[in-house]
């Protein structure tokens, strides 16, 4: 997983306000080769949460870019270089996320964060009034 | 096709290590899968502009249909819910990052920032109860609401399904309308049960010219052959009415011996053990044979 997934990533725990950015703790961290493609950079930057992507890039050992940054950055080749190596270029392959209001882990492994959500913390399973338990009682009450 | 996956298992269970390995070794598969996902992202309409955009392939499996995205030269992040098939997809070191989750529990993602949505021969799956506690109209719900928010604005979603029946595919459409998205149905070679393949292409926004429904091909009385070699085009005439030629002549007094010889042939071609042709094939019998 790359720091471009980690930042459009969120916690959709039921009742979780707020749930960007995760938090990454990284067991192990990979580094591959991308083509570099400025215009991807430049189009993409206005999307990005700037200080989701510092922190993520520091929890994966990258600490080259800077605190804060504005679009005339975008100009200096020297800056698109780093951003695209913190973005594009480092993998967590093994570690975990985690939800920032519950502490809630989602672990990672092979590369592959798995957000499967437990039961009780889908938000698709309430219905109003919780008709699905009382359905199930009514068929089996009726003798 | 017999028998529908969706009626067999879940699919995290149904796409298990073996399933999943079969199902991307088939050269047939990765041919069929990466024609519907160049068509799919034909009806993105995304800007041709040399810019990468960051698309989301809902149900990537083993990543046949985010390798065309790559080789469009887009950025994507795939989601599936069978571990087997995400693995494949990392063995095969796709570019995509790939997310281990479930479409009925709603995306995890950040509002307004994906240019785009593709899922091939995915979203079905979300019509069975898999669980007890599973209800497909709260997942459909929790999936469409959580893509509608995670779209930028103007952006548009295409998804390639096999509904089993219209009820399903009315289901499909009626949740896609609540959660705010505009848009329909097209459909590809929609007089050929065999080519005929449906594509949901849904906008995010106010209906505009851009935003209408594209037209299906086919639509204009092109016919496919039924030929396995090749899916060539003939354009036949008139309205879409004609039933599309088939290459074999059928002769209107049945099938004769011509039509037998044929059709023994292409068995024996197959592998399969036929009868050696002698004078009785295709003669004449008693009328109350």
């Amino acid at each position: 997983m790359r720091l471009f997934t980690h930042n459009m990533l969120s916690s959709n725990i039921k009742g979780v306000a707020n749930g960007f950015p995760l938090r990454i703790e990284a067991e192990q961290v990979l580094e591959k080769q991308v083509d570099f493609n400025p215009d991807f950079l430049r189009n993409l930057f206005p999307k990005l949460e700037w200080k989701a992507l510092v922190d993520g890039a520091r929890a994966l050992g990258y600490a080259e870019l800077p605190e804060a940054a504005d679009s005339s950055m975008l100009e200096s080749e020297e800056f698109l270089r780093k951003f695209h190596h913190a973005l594009l270029e480092l993998h967590l392959e093994e570690g975990a996320l985690t939800c920032p209001e519950t502490g809630r882990k989602f672990p990672v492994n092979k590369g592959i964060p798995n957000m499967l959500l437990h039961e009780d913390e889908e938000t698709s399973l309430q219905l109003p009034g919780s008709l699905g338990s009382q359905m199930l009682v009514r068929i089996t009450g009726k003798q | 096709m017999s028998n529908r996956p969706e009626l067999l298992a879940p699919p995290e269970i149904f796409y298990d290590d073996s399933e999943a390995r079969k199902y991307t070794s088939s050269s047939r598969i990765i041919d069929i899968q990466a024609r519907l996902s160049e068509r799919a992202l034909e009806l993105l309409a995304l800007p041709v502009d040399g810019i990468p955009r960051l698309l989301l392939d809902i149900g990537c499996g083993s990543g046949l249909s985010g390798e065309t995205l790559t080789e469009n030269g887009h950025q994507w992040i795939g989601l599936d819910i069978s571990q087997s098939m995400l693995n494949i997809a990392s063995e095969r070191e796709v570019e995509g990052d790939l997310l281990l989750g479930d479409m009925g529990q709603g995306l995890a993602l950040r509002p307004g920032i994906i240019d785009g949505a593709i899922s091939i021969s995915a979203v079905q799956w979300l019509c069975n109860a898999d669980k007890s506690s599973h209800e497909p109209r709260l997942r459909l719900k929790a999936f469409f609401g959580s893509l509608y928010r995670c779209l930028a604005r103007g952006a548009r979603a295409v998804f390639q399904v096999y509904p089993e029946n219209i009820a399903q595919r009315e289901l499909i459409l009626r949740s896609a309308m609540h959660a705010g998205f505009a848009g329909g149905v097209v459909m590809d070679y929609p007089h050929s049960t065999k080519s005929r393949k449906e594509y949901l292409v849904l906008t995010c926004g106010p209906p505009s010219i851009s935003t209408s429904v594209p037209r299906g091909k086919g639509e204009y009385g092109e016919s496919c052959s039924e030929d396995e070699s090749s899916e060539e085009n003939q354009m036949v005439c008139i309205s879409d009415r004609n039933r599309p030629k088939k290459k074999q002549k059928i002769s209107r007094k049945g099938k004769g011996r011509e039509w037998i010889f044929k059709k023994k042939e292409q068995l024996r071609r197959k592998g399969n053990a036929v009868p050696p042709d002698t004078r009785y094939t295709g003669r004449k019998r008693k009328a109350r044979f």
